[in-house]
């Protein structure tokens, strides 16, 4: 608890900084259904940003439409300020953008060290022919990218499972492995898919604050999809709150708490 | 004396002659990162140097205390190293210390700095800060987390290392007689105290240990106990300095089985609670696989029960039980290379010390205690009795005083207890013998075999001498019963708390078809207490078949609904009962056990937290049974 009050009152190692990735009026149709509607945010350099709302308030949509899983028939999305166009997945990660699933998508007969040298696949350059003779290149790019896992490993503090074949792990584990996968890419935004669906208390202190270090220790944006009131209210710098397919609030924790709106459709009223 | 052979060294003198003579040596090894990374003698003489040029110029001078919290870690020696190099006095604290004991023990010693770990350790000397004036400065290793801490009496051991690289300073001129350790006993009392040791003890000891272990430069040894237990610093620390062995560090205790795999030591310190959790795992493992492999470990184990029973080892395994079971699982424990493994800490079960004796694994028993050294006694090579202790070790003396508690006599045994003239005094007697604070006999051979602690023993209200402890191992020499506290001194019998073990009570209980939902729920079960007074009855069978043990039969036993624990107090670190704090905790159930009541109220023996909710089917109440009891003993509580 100390550790997460403290991350957001003192200053941080990466000042929250312009808009890094922004949405202007999108809009999502499956058929007839409205998934989203013309809805606008932005998302800030090294911030923590939080995407909330009631069951089907279209916030898995969301997150697919900034992973490019979904196009959206209507509006924009900026990246960096350039405007981009038909966001395919493919794209998405090269422009540093990761993210983890909601039903884990981990390979799960690898271990989890092979998991996440999987995630540096990205900066592999070798062709099949130098790896296959460990030729200089093929060899730099292993150590590398080990060195990059093992980091990551011992953030994570997983160092015991290392070698541990994934589909023998609980499930609070296996989507921490997840995001280990995630940051092996070294992702400049990281979208979150409920990270801490299924967990118990204990295993989503853990998590929040593996999230928490991540944004403070490498500077990663951060979109998350979460469904924990408490949880989001304290780990976010700011929340966008959804409900049927549209934006109804937008901004701090407090300002979001005190919303009448959002207190309205998510928060008071009993479902 | 010991300066006789030793001339004015110090731990820091010893260790710059280590630096200059073993080049290229391995001294400490971590594993992290997935990469076991090293440091020869003269890397962890340099470091060490500039850490001690960094404590220099923060004011630290020969003399100061300087607390150390963290897990084993080359750094962590290093740190101590540097105290030693600028004379200091190094107190290893036990890293799970709480906040408050914490700050009474760094008020105790006036510690001027302080070496945290890691931010959850800083945390907690930040929280009693306030309370100890004389801190001025606490270092910390690992930066994680760290970043928001803005306090100016913080610095990271990498600044230190940065500051001192740049301005060199000699060691501090100090003897042989200086101070170098405090250690803190293990709190079975109620308080623990803490044991001053000079240079010239520690390394009376070290030099004591090598020659009986057999201990040298080409040997390994894994740190992965609490490095505040005497033993394990002086096994790592002291005993690399002092003979040249390696000290290798795991990545984490999550690794530690993995990681000693890969170590494959030669030497190893190990307690009972270690060997259980190595044992079990085994077992599991053996039961998963099956095979010749479980067949031949079945027999090893209940070969071992017997041989511990009757205290007796006999020959080694045979060429097939070495061939297809022995040698595959030492290779996986990580103990093929394994000469010697030393137990200490607690009296081990002797079908435990066997079994593991049985796999080809050189363990044996040592005996000591925080005053005198962990090495007053140990099990000798090829007799090893399982009963004993073994005999005194060479260079010690000891003796069984008139009150029949154990005394030794050696170098290398404390210089006193800090700040506690009139304990320090009481301690030794006018020639030199030390009290051990343990009751003891020396048999013929000089092999030494423990009864009790001094404080808890007692006698019956007719007078026959009650040592808790003997009763006790016999009770949990049943796999169904973890811990079992027994309570007489004044009263007519005794009577007994007994700690089911759930685990294997449960499998117990799966093959009965009876159902339950939890420890409490299987504790309170009719059935389970069947199970538990059938085995209480045999205990007094045997017991009864000494007739000077005949009084000592259990009358009476509860069976408790919570386990104890270390977290709760009611075991000390080192998972030995903490017998004043049990009887206080369970003091309503102590009384019922005496007065007669068929049950008892629960109150606090219930979980606090809440968990276990009672309705009004199952009233919060403990049941009592008595034992079956042999012979014409007074039964009058019982009645």
């Amino acid at each position: 608890m100390n550790v997460i009050s403290e991350t957001h009152f003192s200053e941080r190692a990466f000042p929250i900084a312009g808009p890094v990735l922004e949405l202007e009026n999108i809009s999502l149709r499956f058929g007839g259904v409205h998934a989203l509607t013309d809805i606008s945010f932005n998302v800030l350099e090294h911030e923590v940003r939080a995407i909330i709302g009631p069951n089907g308030a279209g916030k898995s949509s969301m997150l697919n439409v900034i992973g490019g899983l979904y196009t959206p028939q209507e509006g924009r999305i900026r990246f960096d300020s350039e405007l981009l166009s038909g966001m395919t997945p493919g794209r998405a990660a090269k422009l540093g953008i990761g993210r983890t699933f909601q039903n884990i998508a981990l390979f799960k007969r690898m271990t989890v060290l092979e998991n996440i040298m999987a995630g540096r696949k990205l900066f592999n350059h070798a062709t099949f022919l130098e790896v296959a003779l460990q030729l200089p290149r093929a060899r730099r790019e292993e150590i590398e990218d080990r060195e990059k896992a093992e980091e990551i490993i011992e953030t994570l503090e997983i160092q015991h499972i290392r070698k541990t074949q994934v589909s023998r792990l609980p499930y609070g584990l296996q989507k921490r492995v997840e995001l280990g996968r995630a940051l092996a890419a070294e992702p400049k935004i990281l979208l979150l898919d409920e990270p801490m669906a299924g967990m118990n208390v204990e295993e989503k202190q853990d998590m929040c604050r593996f999230i928490i270090d991540v944004n403070d220790h490498y500077g990663t944006t951060i979109v998350l999809i979460e469904h924990d009131m408490g949880v989001v209210m304290d780990i976010s710098d700011r929340v966008v709150v959804l409900d049927y397919g549209k934006k109804i609030g937008d901004g701090t924790p407090d300002d979001v708490r005190s919303n009448q709106n959002v207190i309205d459709a998510y928060l008071g009223v009993a479902h | 004396m010991t300066g006789t052979h030793v001339g004015g060294a110090t731990l820091w003198s010893l260790l710059a002659n280590n630096a200059a003579q073993r080049t290229g040596e391995q001294a400490l090894l971590l594993k992290r990162r997935g990469i076991w990374r090293s440091w020869d003698w003269k890397g962890w003489h340099d470091e060490a140097s500039a850490i001690a040029a960094a404590m220099t110029a923060r004011g630290l001078s020969a003399g100061t205390h300087v607390a150390f919290l963290g897990e084993n870690k080359p750094r962590l020696f290093t740190a101590i190293a540097a105290t030693h190099c600028i004379g200091g006095v190094a107190v290893p604290l036990y890293p799970d210390a709480s906040a408050a004991e914490l700050g009474e023990q760094l008020r105790q010693v006036e510690a001027s700095m302080v070496f945290a770990e890691n931010q959850e350790q800083v945390d907690k000397v930040l929280e009693v800060l306030p309370d100890c004036p004389s801190v001025k400065t606490v270092v910390f290793d690992d930066e994680r987390g760290m970043r928001h801490y803005q306090q100016s009496d913080l610095a990271s051991y990498d600044t230190l290392l940065e500051q001192g690289r740049n301005n060199a300073s000699g060691a501090a001129p100090i003897g042989g007689d200086a101070p170098a350790f405090v250690f803190y006993t293990s709190r079975t009392g109620e308080v623990a105290k803490a044991a001053v040791y000079s240079h010239a003890a520690v390394i009376a000891q070290t030099q004591r240990a090598a020659t009986a272990q057999g201990l040298g430069p080409s040997d390994r040894t894994l740190a992965y106990l609490p490095p505040g237990w005497s033993c394990q610093m002086m096994m790592s620390y002291a005993q690399a300095i002092g003979s040249g062995l390696s000290i290798w560090c795991p990545e984490s205790s999550d690794t530690l089985l993995e990681d000693m795999r890969e170590a494959a030591p030669t030497t190893l310190l190990v307690t009972p609670r270690v060997l259980d959790a190595i044992m079990s795992q085994v077992t599991t493992r053996m039961e998963e696989s099956g095979g010749i492999g479980l067949s031949l470990f079945r027999r090893l184990r209940s070969e071992a029960e017997r041989e511990g029973a009757a205290a007796k080892a006999s020959s080694g395994p045979g060429m097939m039980t070495e061939m297809m079971l022995n040698r595959p699982l030492r290779d996986t424990l990580g103990m093929s290379q394994l000469r010697m493994a030393f137990c200490a800490g607690d009296m081990l079960d002797p079908a435990m010390l066997l079994s593991f004796r049985k796999l080809g694994i050189n363990l044996k028993q040592l005996y000591g205690t925080t005053e005198t050294g962990y090495l007053l006694a140990m099990q000798a090579d090829g007799e090893v009795q399982p009963d004993t202790v073994g005999r005194a070790v060479a260079g010690i003396e000891l003796k069984v005083t008139d009150s029949g508690e154990l005394a030794a006599r050696a170098d290398g045994f404390m210089e006193g207890y800090l700040g506690d003239e009139a304990a320090t005094a009481a301690a030794r007697d006018a020639d030199g013998w030390l009290l051990t604070g343990d009751v003891g006999e020396i048999g013929s051979d000089g092999s030494v075999r423990l009864i009790d602690r001094t404080d808890s023993i007692g006698r019956l209200s007719d007078g026959t001498l009650f040592a808790p402890r003997g009763v006790e191992s016999r009770i949990t020499t049943s796999p169904y019963v973890r811990e079992a506290v027994t309570f007489g001194d004044g009263q007519d019998g005794v009577c007994a708390l007994i700690d089911i073990d759930t685990l294997s009570v449960g499998r117990w209980a799966d093959s009965q078809e009876i159902a339950y939902s939890g420890h409490a729920d299987l504790a309170s079960q009719n059935a389970v207490y069947g199970l538990i007074a059938e085995w209480v009855a045999e205990v007094n069978k045997n017991l009864a078949a000494d007739p000077t043990h005949s009084n000592l039969q259990v009358r009476r036993f509860v069976l408790l609904p919570q386990e104890l624990s270390v977290e709760d107090g009611m075991l000390s670190r080192l998972g030995k009962l903490r017998r004043a704090a049990i009887a206080e905790h369970y003091a309503p159930v102590v009384r019922a056990l005496f007065n007669g009541a068929p049950d008892v109220a629960l109150e606090r023996a219930i979980d606090e937290s809440g968990l276990h909710t009672h309705d009004d089917a199952h009233p919060a109440r403990l049941q009592i049974k008595n034992a079956a009891v042999v012979g014409d003993i007074k039964n009058r509580s019982a009645a």
